[in-house]
């Protein structure tokens, strides 16, 4: 799970490093740099996903395997979060949704839950302090879910972080938190059933045969009020560390898409697991395009 | 800021390429884009294909190049799936001769709902349907829930079924009454059969139901705050309508691809999902290790996973 969050200790890159060695260490990523962009174009030929979600599944299990402190894990695994977000965004996939916080998480140790939001807050802080990185690949942040529920001062700064980038128009990266589908789903239901109302009381003021009789509420109603009201269904569900659940993720908008649940934890996913799962989608693309088709036509 | 810095320098080696997408994915899609392009203009009469510039040599030579390796990646992947689908194959076959210690006895207590999810096309293949349903009786499975996108499933089963279908928690009928689904199984099993129209479309009319409480005759219900349906008024409304069955423990997916086809939100939240391969090369061994696998989920964590499956928190 993305949320917890500590300040990472400096890396090697704070050292001296002698010349010969940063030469070495530049050459070697010039290469690795050039090995993934064949990959990318190689990949490319095929289907492409458009949206990939997220379920960032193993932190806690990570740090546990590696005996580290607990918070550690959830660091590497933000590193990793960003470093498959510009994958992606080489990779042309323009949508990226994650799972950082269920609202059952709620539940756990207290103690646990608020170290979980402070660390929240100050990654959302850190991103709006260095906008250079999202303002580089044009990415616009949302957080999905009620946000109602979050402390104040995260709330506030996740308010700020969605207002700064909702003009860009590039990689739209959305973060689920507090999220859960079917509180989506109702939340979807509340506003419909609030503009209903608000419609019938308009027309109550133009005419009384209109009393009682409206068109009942249909996909579509609800799907404009979904969070995810805009962007196309996910294409590809990765759940990391081998876990077969949704855990109440998307699950209005995942009908076609490819749930994959890849053995490695969250921080260690990869780009060659990244490829990986590209390739499994490119390979039953076929099928769930036709069965798509075949669903809208009968509606 | 380790991410930070490591971020910053994947950035600066997409700006050395303009901060566009990888040129070479840029390049292949204004290939395919083309590819459009050329096949519109052959559609028109090909009268506008002359004012289009003709692509490169060097580009059509890459584009090949790039789709050769493509294609000989994904047959590398068919090959090695090919062999792995064979030793699984024999492994299922070793499993239901009881061959394999492991497999001849596992606990099914958890297991008290399982949901299978079938491709509409193999569904109506009603010959294998039945033999599934044989199978997971034999296993020692009480209650299936049935469900494909287009509702062949419950055509099929549906004129069998008697007793009424709405107006309860979703209605089942006793398998041993209906001599017409199961005539190899002597055990009872209750199956429930249903479809997309009960996924999206039955959340809608529960949405509409619970509007028409709010939004009626008398406008004022609500008055003018904010209206808060909660979540147990959703599973409410969705009983009341008939789509609330209850939420499997496991769900099985036949089909060539791991997806649940728009199985209803409200009972999927916690099902565990496996993928069993295509309906028409199912196997009573893929059954018996997929139930294995789902028994040993649940045992190896033990006080844990309870006081997990309590909460249902399920993130870590």
């Amino acid at each position: 799970m993305l949320g917890s969050l500590m300040s990472y200790s400096p890396s090697v890159d704070s050292k001296t490093e002698n010349t010969d060695e940063l030469i070495a260490t530049g050459v070697l990523a010039s290469l690795q740099n050039f090995i993934r962009k064949c990959i990318v174009a190689v990949l490319s030929y095929g289907p492409m996903p458009k949206h990939i979600a997220f379920i960032m599944d193993g932190n806690r299990r990570y740090a546990k395997f590696r005996s580290i402190q607990e918070g550690s894990g959830h660091r590497v695994g933000f590193s990793a979060l960003i470093a498959s977000l510009l994958y992606c965004y080489e990779m042309g996939v323009k949508y990226i949704t994650v799972y950082a916080f269920s609202i059952d998480n709620f539940k756990r140790d207290p103690t646990e839950v608020k170290s979980l939001m402070e660390l929240m807050e100050e990654k959302i802080n850190e991103l709006l302090e260095n906008r250079n990185v999202i303002n580089k690949v044009n990415c616009k942040i949302n957080f999905w879910g009620n946000l109602d529920m979050l402390s104040k001062s995260v709330r506030v700064a996740a308010e700020k972080l969605m207002a700064t980038t909702a003009e860009n128009t590039g990689l739209v990266f959305s973060v689920c938190m507090p999220y859960n589908s079917t509180s989506e789903i109702v939340n979807a239901v509340n506003k419909v059933c609030a503009e209903r109302r608000d419609i019938l009381q308009r027309e109550d003021a133009d005419s009384v045969a209109n009393n009682g009789v409206y068109s009942d509420i249909s996909v579509a109603d609800l799907d404009r009020h979904m969070y995810s009201a805009g962007c196309p269904d996910p294409d590809i569900v990765i759940r990391t560390s081998g876990e077969t659940r949704l855990s109440n993720f998307l699950l209005w908008q995942t009908t076609f898409s490819h749930l994959q649940n890849p053995d490695p934890l969250w921080p260690e996913f990869s780009f060659k697991h990244l490829v990986w799962a590209i390739l499994q989608y490119q390979r039953v693309h076929p099928y769930i395009e036709q069965s798509r088709n075949l669903a809208k036509k009968q509606l | 800021m380790g991410w930070y810095i490591r971020a910053s320098r994947i950035v600066s080696e997409l700006g050395k390429t303009n901060l566009s997408p990888s040129p070479a994915a840029a390049a292949a899609s204004a290939s395919a884009s083309a590819r459009t392009r050329c096949d519109a203009d052959r559609l028109t009469g090909g009268s506008a294909a002359a004012a289009r510039p003709s692509m490169s040599r060097p580009s059509v030579i890459i584009k090949l190049i790039l789709g050769l390796l493509w294609f000989i990646v994904h047959l590398a992947i068919s090959l090695c799936s090919l062999w792995f689908d064979l030793i699984y194959s024999i492994e299922c076959y070793l499993i239901s001769f009881g061959l394999i210690p492991k497999y001849r006895k596992f606990q099914l207590d958890r297991l008290k709902h399982l949901a299978v999810v079938v491709d509409s096309r193999e569904a109506k293949n009603v010959a294998k349907i039945n033999q599934l349903l044989c199978w997971l009786s034999n296993v020692g499975v009480k209650y299936v829930c049935l469900y494909d996108i287009d509702g062949v499933l419950k055509k099929t089963f549906a004129p069998a079924m008697n007793g009424s279908r709405y107006g309860n928690s979703g209605k089942y009928l006793d398998v041993g009454a209906n001599t017409k689904a199961l005539t190899c199984c002597h055990k009872e099993m209750t199956i429930e059969c249903i479809s997309g129209s009960d996924g999206k479309d039955g959340i809608a009319k529960a949405a509409s139901l619970l509007c028409s409480t709010c939004v009626n005759g008398n406008r004022n219900t609500c008055g003018n705050g904010e209206i808060v349906f909660t979540e147990a008024d959703m599973s409410g409304a969705l009983k009341a309508i008939g789509c609330g069955g209850p939420e499997p423990d496991l769900l099985l997916v036949y089909g060539p691809a791991r997806c649940h086809l728009g199985f209803p939100a409200w009972r999927l939240r916690y099902t565990e999902i496996m993928h069993m391969g295509p309906l028409n090369s199912m196997k009573y061994g893929a059954i018996v290790k997929a139930f294995y696998k789902f028994s040993k989920k649940y045992q190896n964590f033990g006080k844990f996973v309870f006081s997990f499956l309590e909460n249902r928190n399920i993130l870590q």
